[in-house]
């Protein structure tokens, strides 16, 4: 297996395979979001939050979701630079205008970099307070977060709900492109598939996207 | 000189397993010892060469393009014959062998044309082993059409690309001998001379072709298999690249080219239509399985079609002249290549002909669509409907194409004996470049099989033959004086060239030279014709040699010397095409002597006198050459006037 | 309809591998619209050559779509502005009067410019070398017919064997990539039984050599797909990703 890190399948295989993970991380991210919709002053949505700080997740597989952060970015950063070294000093003076060729495929480090600074910010905005400099106050009756009311808090503010509503934008562009390209890279794809999965996979980034959207809407507008 | 073609003794159908099975073999140690060059990467050069590597000789393969795959041999379309009889439909090597003797106007030689039949199964065989992806029916086996000159399906085929399958297959062999260290490989490398010591092949002088510099490379045998030289006429089907010069250094040298006039023009080609064209696009002979040819049988139709006032649709069946079903009912559009060639030209003559220049015909699918629809004529022909669109600018699927006949496959070439070996000891010639095994005139799918039977199938053999005798003459060095002599020549050659400096690009006298051949030397030809035709050859050779403009120096990479010393090539090809023409009082196959026609308009040989194959004798710079004949006796086929009514 | 146009044409010239090389403009006048591209470039190196200059090195030789020599990337796109041709294949009346073509050589570091517009594609030969074929030699194979080959494979296999070898793909590739190419030749051998024996070894050798002469890594963008002359599709690399990571888990 020695030289299979140091393939270019191999490595593609690590970025796709990190991908779906991260994919699934999302669903997960996404159901508990959803919580906040529950009209019941956050209730729901604080026990789902508090869920997430168990010490089994917090300290069991929040290191394998940073890992597979660390991996699709590490990777993406080996690949971007030797695909770049592969196209040569020489660039063409009349440009390239094939068509018919996904903006988003063409542009997934861009797309990957706001991901990665609206990631940043969240981080910054709820993991850190939650889960690193905060202690749990006691709500209703046992000790967890208000989770909803910082939440709440942040997003009312226009200018972050903006940065949100940016953030999950490109997300979803960058999930047009990495959804089916994930599967095409772990080898799971043939002439069928490839237009279920592109499908599949547009619907699947727009949904989440806008699930996302939908409850930075409302958290500003609550 | 007297000719010995080395057939060995018995009875046709056992002479080639008599030869195997009393021929001189190489150990595989002394393999090993021995070098092979072999010159050019086509069907026949790669498979050779591949074979050679396998069977453990140390070879040197030479090819003029970027890589071997891009071999001319790529653009064969139809198909490959072979006498399977898969089809339960009556064929049989004997059967392939008569209509491939039959089919070239009885003017090839029975033992070679009787192994090329016997070999042509292994063919597919290997080639299925390869990986070749032949078209295949719903059960899984191996699908058949049939093609001109045969009532047989015997065709295999792998979409309208067979030549480019094969010759992958075949590349992919040799590449794989090339990982395995026994090839080695040579692009972009011409070879401008044939090193002779004590009077054997002893290997080649070679110019690298992107930095202009020589080289000398030694072989205990030289394998010339470097295509036709069609591209005398300049407006051909082969590639820009395909040449005839290694074929003339090999005459120069000694020695003999035979039949140069056995030119063939295929029927269905893409017209001419205009002076910049540069090359003439071939659309394949299986269209004639259903594609039926037309022209208008009223002139006042032919004339509103020209001036565009009439559309070929709007003529009605009854008006329409479909002339190889008129002329031939037995084969009808199925007609060999020949026939169909110069019945194309004898309505286009008559004044039928349509088009903007009255020099083509209809190949109309309207009824092969009517009777199988659409898509089934676009899952057989859609990628050469495709290519036909591309270019004319016009719907197959709605209007008949326009075709017209054109230059495609010369069958003449080096002489070669049984062996494959030329007059010169170590000298072999396989593939388009001798001219074995078509006579006259070749049949359609026949090239691929004989490509590929002379590299995979007979030249590992005969060429055993001959090295067992050479297993104890050491590796040349490329210092003896041959090989310095020889470099200095091909040197002092190219530097010739450079120094005229005159006022004519190279492309402006190979124009030239190619009208005259069409003109004089093409379809039809005649005693004064032809007379004319080797005035004005060495008239264009004079032209060439004090006004030829090469820009640029002999180093580097330098297209038009290339170019340049080519057509100094074909110059000496056109010449010798119009002599053997008009020595050839008789017309047979592509060769069309209008004074040799029966009442009808078909070719009428001359089987007391020219029954045998005419092959030149280089005597010398601005010396004719001479006329030394091999004559063909055939024991098994009876000689017949064909007939294809 | 036949039609003459006037072109400006900004042509690469670069006289050797070491040459930084730079674009020369010439005006090139009334050119036959039925003319194909490589005749248009015939007729410019007929002036140049009557103008005494040497003509523009370009590589080409069957010119009817098949041998895979001409590669030319003409107004942003490896064989120029139609689809599904090579070079050879385009034909000018897919241009207007008056136009500025801009014509270039493929670039990638897999592909230096030996001249002009002619760069070295021999990377591709050395990566079938490493395993793009069936390991049999002439002679003692079995009857043809011997293995029925379902006609869906062999039509699929096919499909995947009709590439040219051009390297449009790796050319047009944002990340100068060979893996359509490489892909094309795993599928082909991959899908018939008789490649099918070593496809494992050729699929791990074929993109090792890859990567070792420099080619970048697929990021499935499609654009080689779009440009290649004859539609390979990119569900070849998805079956060289597959059969790649079936011969790697299994060692």
């Amino acid at each position: 297996m020695g030289t299979f890190f140091g393939s270019s399948i191999g490595r593609k295989f690590m970025m796709g395979a990190s991908g779906l993970f991260l994919i699934i991380f999302l669903i997960v991210h996404l159901s508990i979001n959803l919580c906040l919709l529950v009209p019941d002053g956050g209730e729901t949505f604080n026990i789902a939050a508090n869920f997430m700080a168990l010490p089994l997740i917090k300290f069991g597989l929040q290191p394998v979701l940073a890992l597979g952060f660390i991996v699709h970015i590490v990777y993406a950063a080996i690949l971007t630079a030797q695909n770049n070294k592969a196209r040569g000093n020489a660039k063409y003076s009349s440009g390239n205008n094939t068509k018919e060729v996904m903006w988003a495929s063409k542009n997934m480090g861009i797309l990957g970099i706001v991901v990665l600074a609206f990631l940043t910010v969240h981080v910054y905005d709820y993991f850190v307070p939650l889960q690193i400099t905060g202690t749990a106050p006691e709500v209703h009756g046992t000790h967890m977060h208000d989770t909803y009311t910082l939440v709440k808090n942040n997003l009312q503010n226009p200018v972050k709900a903006i940065l949100y509503i940016i953030g999950c934008l490109g997300l979803a562009l960058h999930l047009t492109h990495g959804f089916w390209s994930a599967f095409q890279t772990v080898g799971l794809n043939n002439g069928i598939w490839r237009k279920r999965w592109t499908i599949i996979g547009t619907i699947f980034a727009w949904a989440v996207s806008l699930g996302f959207c939908v409850i930075v809407v409302a958290m500003l507008l609550s | 000189m007297k000719l010995d073609s080395k057939i060995p003794e018995g009875p046709l159908a056992e002479k080639w397993s008599k030869y195997k099975a009393n021929q001189k073999l190489v150990n595989p140690a002394n393999k090993r010892k021995l070098d092979i060059i072999v010159v050019g990467t086509g069907l026949a050069g790669a498979s050779a060469a591949a074979s050679f590597g396998e069977m453990g000789f140390n070879v040197k393969n030479f090819t003029i393009q970027d890589s071997p795959r891009r071999a001319h041999s790529i653009a064969a379309q139809g198909g490959i014959n072979a006498a399977k009889n898969y089809p339960n439909d009556g064929d049989s090597v004997h059967r392939l062998f008569y209509d491939t003797v039959k089919g070239g106007d009885y003017r090839a030689r029975e033992a070679n044309v009787h192994r090329l039949a016997e070999v042509s199964n292994d063919i597919i065989d290997q080639c299925v082993a390869q990986g070749v992806p032949f078209a295949r029916e719903y059960g899984g086996l191996l699908d058949n059409r049939s093609f001109g000159g045969a009532q047989v399906s015997r065709t295999f085929y792998a979409k309208g690309q067979t030549g480019q399958q094969l010759l992958i297959g075949a590349y992919q062999a040799l590449m794989r001998q090339v990982n395995a260290g026994t090839v080695n490989l040579y692009t972009r490398t011409e070879i401008v001379d044939i090193v002779m010591v004590d009077g054997k092949a002893r290997g080649v002088i070679a110019r690298d072709l992107v930095t202009g510099e020589f080289q000398r490379h030694f072989g205990h045998a030289v394998v010339l298999a470097t295509g036709g030289y069609g591209n005398t006429f300049f407006l051909s089907t082969n590639a820009m690249g395909s040449n005839g010069s290694a074929a003339i250094k090999a005459y120069q040298k000694g020695a003999l080219f035979a039949n140069p006039c056995f030119a063939q023009i295929h029927p269905t080609c893409i017209p001419v239509h205009g002076e910049f064209q540069s090359k003439l696009t071939l659309m394949s002979e299986s269209l004639r399985n259903d594609g039926r040819i037309w022209v208008p049988k009223k002139k006042e139709d032919v004339d509103a079609i020209r001036a565009g006032k009439l559309k070929p649709k709007d003529i009605k069946e009854e008006d329409r002249d479909y002339y190889l079903e008129r002329r031939y009912p037995a084969f009808g559009n199925l007609v060999p290549r020949d026939v169909a060639s110069r019945a194309a030209k004898e309505r286009c003559d008559a004044g039928f002909g349509v088009g903007a220049t009255g020099l083509a015909v209809y190949l109309d699918f309207k009824s092969a669509i009517e009777r199988l629809g659409e898509d089934a004529i676009r899952a057989r022909y859609g990628n050469l409907f495709q290519m036909y669109e591309k270019i004319v600018d016009d719907n197959p699927y709605e209007t008949p194409m326009m075709i017209y006949p054109a230059i495609h496959y010369t069958m003449g070439g080096i002489w070669v004996d049984y062996e494959l070996q030329t007059t010169i000891p170590g000298l072999f010639a396989a593939g388009e470049a001798n001219f074995s095994d078509h006579g006259a005139n070749r049949l359609g799918a026949s090239a691929l099989m004989q490509g590929l039977a002379d590299g995979y199938f007979v030249l590992p053999y005969t060429i055993q033959n001959y090295l067992a005798d050479d297993i104890s003459t050491p590796r040349m060095t490329g210092e003896e004086k041959e090989f310095v002599e020889a470099e200095k020549t091909a040197k002092d050659k190219f530097a010739k060239l450079l120094a005229i400096k005159g006022n004519r690009s190279v492309d402006s006298i190979h124009k030239e030279l190619g009208l005259v051949m069409w003109d004089f030397v093409g379809m039809a030809r005649t005693k004064e014709g032809l007379e004319t035709a080797i005035e004005k050859i060495a008239a264009i050779k004079k032209e060439f040699y004090s006004n030829v403009r090469i820009p640029g120096s002999s180093e580097g990479m330098n297209v038009e010397l290339e170019k340049a010393s080519r057509l100094a090539d074909f110059i000496e090809i056109g010449d010798l095409m119009a002599r053997d023409a008009l020595n050839r009082e008789e017309s047979c196959g592509g060769h069309f002597r209008e004074e040799f026609q029966t009442e009808e308009g078909e070719a009428k040989r001359q089987d007391d006198k020219f029954a045998y194959a005419a092959c030149w004798q280089y005597q010398g710079e601005e010396k004719a050459p001479e006329l030394i004949k091999e004559d063909l006796t055939f024991e098994v086929v009876k000689v017949a006037q064909r007939n294809y009514k | 309809m036949e039609n003459n146009i006037n072109l400006t044409l900004k042509v690469w010239r670069q006289n050797g591998p070491k040459d930084k090389g730079r674009f020369e403009t010439y005006k090139l006048e009334k050119v036959s619209t039925d003319s194909s591209f490589l005749e248009m470039m015939d007729i410019l190196n007929e002036q140049l050559v009557n103008e005494g200059s040497e003509p523009v090195a370009f590589d080409h030789d069957c010119r009817e779509g098949i041998c895979g020599m001409c590669s030319l990337y003409i107004n942003g796109r490896p064989h120029g502005p139609d689809d599904d041709v090579t070079t050879c294949q385009l034909h000018m009346r897919k241009f207007k009067d008056g136009e500025t073509i801009t014509i270039e050589p493929w670039r990638s570091a897999g592909f230096p410019v030996i001249k002009d517009l002619i760069v070295n594609r021999s990377a591709f030969d050395q990566i079938i070398a490493a395993g793009g074929y069936t390991s049999v030699s002439t002679g003692g194979v079995p009857d043809a017919n011997a293995i029925p080959i379902p006609k869906d494979d062999a039509d699929e296999a096919m499909d995947a064997a009709s590439c040219i070898g051009c390297g449009a793909c790796v050319a047009t590739c944002k990340n100068g990539s060979a893996m359509l190419f490489v892909s094309a030749k795993v599928s082909h051998l991959a899908l018939l039984p008789q490649g099918k024996v070593e496809a494992a070894r050729r699929a791990k050798n074929m993109v090792a050599k890859m990567d070792e002469l420099g080619f970048g890594n697929c990021t499935n963008t499609g654009a080689c797909e779009v440009e290649c002359p004859k539609s390979v599709s990119i569900s070849n690399i998805a079956r060289l990703n597959r059969e790649f990571l079936k011969a790697k888990f299994q060692d």
